[in-house]
């Protein structure tokens, strides 16, 4: 077939899809782009800002119990002599002449009895200081001259009840809520979306049983539902995707189901049916495609939906467990110390009010993009 | 011609787009006198509906409009809304193609209709309601007064369009402006309404302007006529000269666009492809939740049809008379009793998984090519998707060798397979359409109104498309539509179908020149086929 063959060589012309319009008209939404660039830096900073905060999560120090947020670096100057006051005291000795030079605490250690060298360990135990250096000795070793390093740290959100950089804590827990919020948002979609286009598309008597499966589930109550998991199976970071999960896809396979009725009679499915395509055919290529505008929206507003609800299950005591964390386990400690600390609550909401802002937008900019005809 | 009513210079209409400023209306000038009826006839995309928007104000919020629109002398353009309501409604009024959505589905016909009056005739409410009843009796609606408190889905379209009527005519505008008033009609109606719209401007003296694309009511109808093409007005003058001696070769286009040539008939002795027999479908509804009462609907009543190799059978009749239902039973696409017999098979008792090795052998074209392929997939994999299905062993390769070739064949551009379907136009989309069914070499195509969707010039060269395939691969057609002067083109033998039953069939010859049946003669007189010229039919 030389006629084909000449066919094959020319190129064929690429053609501008439903995606790359939307994906224009999107782009020109400035508000729906700001919302995309902040939650990507949200993202990353939860994904990587644990690394450079210098603090392990889950790390304690008993000596910063609700620290204020600061800029400055931790110890606060009149901080450091009272504490080594405390230190020298537990050491059985008295710390005189105590100065600061710069990042070294220079002060003498006197005793009535010899010092036991061992109990400056005490030093190196606490938040504030590093190893102590043994300048002189005198007086048969009643007066010690040290020099304590002090361990300069910062806070920049303050710490927490038990003494944890609440900016670590902030950023891992977004990790635990974004993933959570994806995951589940995807399970919810992945299940909704194929229970609704086969019910849909089937219609009849399966999809009147398929249905009403649907509505007996909405009737079970929520809470009541995750406590029974939680009885059940035990606190567990799994769960909390399958008891979300389990309830958002009713939703999700509502709305497409009503999709679905509409786009089946379409011509395009009685073009397929008339073609001979299968039923799992049909319900792939054309059904499931053409959902995907308003499931694309849904799933836009059902992650902050998700990561809510999570937070309230969190809030509740359902959720993750100590020391892993997460914005609604946060923003709950954060309640309880409101009076005293107000950062400890204000600053995870800011976080989660950020994400779910941007998360609206782009569910609206994705709306308007997907089908402009609707504005 | 005294002086102009409605005078338009120099207008033109933008829109801003995803794709930039697209220019719609380029600079036209446009006058209607006193009393007049002119029309503005193009294909789609001509920008003729555009100009009465402008005029009227009516743009969508991405449009505007520059140039003069003056109304005895007034300025409109630029008006605001308020001051532009002193004059639209009362002294100029538009009707629109769509008389299913443009009545408001939640308000009776009566309040509707008394609206302008209220508001602009300043009348009360008891007097509304006596001018309204006046007004459905000038449009002839039965039964007015019962009609006043019917909602819009109470009315069939015809009177739905009549009451759109009454409501523009409420003030005794001065110009009523119809926008393709009767292209959403049966052609029995549409005569109807034409005839409705001569007489009330007889009797009003209101002048109309008329936007259509067909050119058969421009002919019967308009005293002037102005053709635009591309925003632009390439050819205006007197109708009966115009169509005598059309100087723009466009005009000359438009007016020969009407499909012509005749089919010649398969040699005798073929045989038969596909034979039905008392094919039956029924619907039935439920009246109520509880009530055991059903409802039925006979869409398709005791059809017989046969079709052979190489032949086409039309199928005629209004909406409503169960010709796309009978298209779909012969294919088995809708559950139907009677026996359908394709070669030597019959058909009747073959579960869906049973038929669809047969599939590849019974292909339909639908009529709507915006509906009819998938948004989300591009027009390759569109035409190959039967290869999917019934040669499942093809490679990428192959199917998207064999896509280039089905392109080739209905005359599109086979580097345009990546595109997706809002990129063609209705005409190219419809070669999709027929691409998708073409490629599997099927033995019979059921045409469920190919060229209803399609402007006059590319119906022609859709149906030649369709003829030149028929005699390429020796086709069996069934050509349901219900525009005769396509059928009469396509068609050896017609059946005419009223209220799911075949009322009349023969050859296309005999019953376009020999119509027995009065129904079949409404048909074609409201056709206004060409012979009305003197051009023999069938000849």
């Amino acid at each position: 077939m030389s006629e084909a063959a000449v066919l094959l060589i020319m190129e064929p012309v690429s053609g501008r899809s439903l995606w790359a319009d939307a994906r224009r008209r999107l782009v020109r939404n400035k508000a729906a782009v700001a919302s995309m660039a902040a939650l990507a830096l949200i993202a990353l900073a939860c994904l990587f800002g644990s690394l450079v905060t210098g603090h392990p999560y889950d790390r304690v120090y008993q000596d910063y119990v609700r620290a204020p947020a600061s800029l400055a670096a931790y110890p606060r100057a009149e901080q450091i002599i009272p504490a080594a006051e405390r230190i020298a005291a537990r050491a059985r000795g008295r710390a005189e002449e105590a100065r600061i030079e710069g990042d070294i605490l220079r002060l003498t250690l006197t005793a009535q009895r010899p010092i036991d060298e061992r109990n400056l360990a005490f030093f190196e135990r606490s938040d504030l200081f590093g190893p102590p250096r043994i300048r002189e000795r005198s007086e048969e070793g009643r007066r010690l001259l040290l020099e304590v390093p002090i361990k300069r740290q910062r806070f920049l959100f303050g710490t927490d009840a038990n003494g944890r950089d609440l900016l670590t804590r902030t950023l891992v827990a977004g990790r635990v809520s974004l993933a959570i919020g994806l995951l589940a948002t995807a399970v919810a979609i992945a299940i909704g979306v194929l229970y609704g286009a086969v019910s849909g598309y089937l219609g009849g008597r399966v999809d009147l049983v398929m249905m009403r499966l649907v509505d007996i589930l909405y009737s079970l109550p929520f809470i009541f539902f995750v406590i029974m998991l939680v009885v059940f199976f035990g606190r567990n970071f799994v769960l909390m995707f399958i008891a979300v999960g389990a309830v958002e896809w009713l939703d999700m396979a509502r709305i497409v189901r009503g999709q679905t009725l509409s786009i089946k009679r379409q011509e395009y499915v009685q073009a397929a049916e008339a073609l001979g395509v299968s039923t799992g055919g049909i319900i792939r290529r054309h059904v499931i495609p053409n959902t995907l505008g308003p499931v694309i929206v849904f799933m836009t507003l059902l992650v902050p939906k998700v990561i809510l609800l999570e937070s309230f299950l969190s809030f509740l005591g359902l959720g993750v467990q100590e020391p892993m964390t997460s914005w609604g386990v946060l923003i709950s400690d954060g309640a309880k110390s409101i009076q005293g600390a107000p950062t400890m609550l204000i600053l995870p909401s800011l976080f989660l009010v950020f994400t779910l802002f941007a998360l609206n937008f782009i569910g609206d900019g994705l709306r308007d993009a997907l089908d402009p005809k609707d504005r | 011609m005294a002086e102009p009513i409605l005078s338009i210079r120099g207008l033109n209409v933008r829109f801003r787009t995803g794709d930039g400023v697209l220019h719609a209306v380029k600079g036209i000038d446009l006058d209607i006198g006193a009393g007049e009826t002119v029309a503005i006839v193009g294909e789609s995309g001509s920008g003729k509906s555009q100009t009465a928007h402008a005029a009227m104000g009516l743009l969508s919020a991405n449009g505007w409009a520059e140039g003069s629109v003056r109304y005895r002398g007034e300025e409109l353009l630029g008006l605001s809304i308020g001051a532009l309501n002193r004059y639209r409604g009362v002294k100029l009024a538009m009707i629109f193609q769509e008389p299913m959505t443009s009545l408001d589905p939640l308000y009776r016909i009566g309040d509707q209709i008394a609206l302008p009056l209220t508001t602009h005739g300043g009348l009360g409410r008891r007097q509304a309601r006596r001018r309204a009843i006046e007004l459905l009796e000038l449009v002839r609606i039965p039964h007015p007064e019962r009609r006043l408190r019917s909602y819009p889905h109470e009315l069939s379209g015809g009177q739905r369009q009549r009451a759109m009527i009454a409501m523009a005519i409420a003030n005794n505008p001065d110009l009523l402006i119809a926008d393709e008033p009767t292209t959403a009609l049966d052609v029995t109606v549409q005569a109807r309404i034409l005839e409705l719209l001569a007489d009330l401007q007889r009797r009003l003296g209101m002048a109309i302007l008329f936007i259509t694309h067909d050119l058969g009511i421009v002919r019967r109808f308009a005293e002037r006529t102005y053709v635009m093409q591309a925003g632009e007005v390439v050819e205006s003058g007197a109708t009966a000269e115009m169509f005598a001696r059309p100087q723009h070769p466009y005009t000359r286009g438009l007016i020969e666009a009407e499909p012509r040539g005749r089919k010649p008939p398969p040699p005798p002795g073929t045989p038969t492809v596909l034979e039905a027999k008392d094919m039956r479908v029924t619907f039935t509804l439920r009246s109520a939740l509880f009530s055991r009462e059903r409802h039925e609907i006979r869409a398709v009543d005791g059809v017989d049809l046969a079709v052979r190799a190489g032949e086409t059978v039309g199928v005629v009749g209004e909406s409503g008379s169960g010709k796309s239902t009978l298209g779909r039973a012969v294919l088995k696409l809708v559950p139907a009793a009677g026996l359908v017999r394709f070669e030597d098979r019959n058909l009747a008792p073959l579960d869906r998984a049973s038929m669809q090795p047969l599939r590849r052998q019974l292909q339909i074209v639908f009529q709507d090519p915006y509906g009819s392929l998938s948004p989300r997939m591009t027009a390759g994999e569109i035409v190959t998707e039967g290869l999917l299905v019934h040669e499942p062993a093809t490679s990428r390769k192959e199917r998207d060798r064999r896509a280039a070739q089905a392109f080739e064949e209905v005359r599109l551009d086979p580097a345009w397979r990546n595109r997706f379907p809002h990129e063609f136009s209705g005409g190219q989309r419809q070669r999709i359409a027929i691409a998708r069914a073409m490629i599997l070499h099927p033995k019979l195509i059921v045409l469920d109104e190919p060229t209803s969707a399609l402007d006059r010039s590319v119906q022609k060269d859709v149906v030649e498309l369709l003829r030149d395939l028929q005699m390429a691969h020796r086709l069996a057609y069934i050509f349901i539509s219900h525009d005769l002067a396509v059928v009469r083109a396509l068609s050896d033998r017609i059946f005419v179908m009223k209220d799911g039953r075949v009322v009349e069939s023969g050859p296309t010859a005999d019953i376009l020149q020999r119509p027995r049946e009065p129904y079949t003669c409404e048909l074609i007189a409201a056709a206004a086929l060409e012979a009305e010229r003197g051009a023999p039919i069938g000849g």
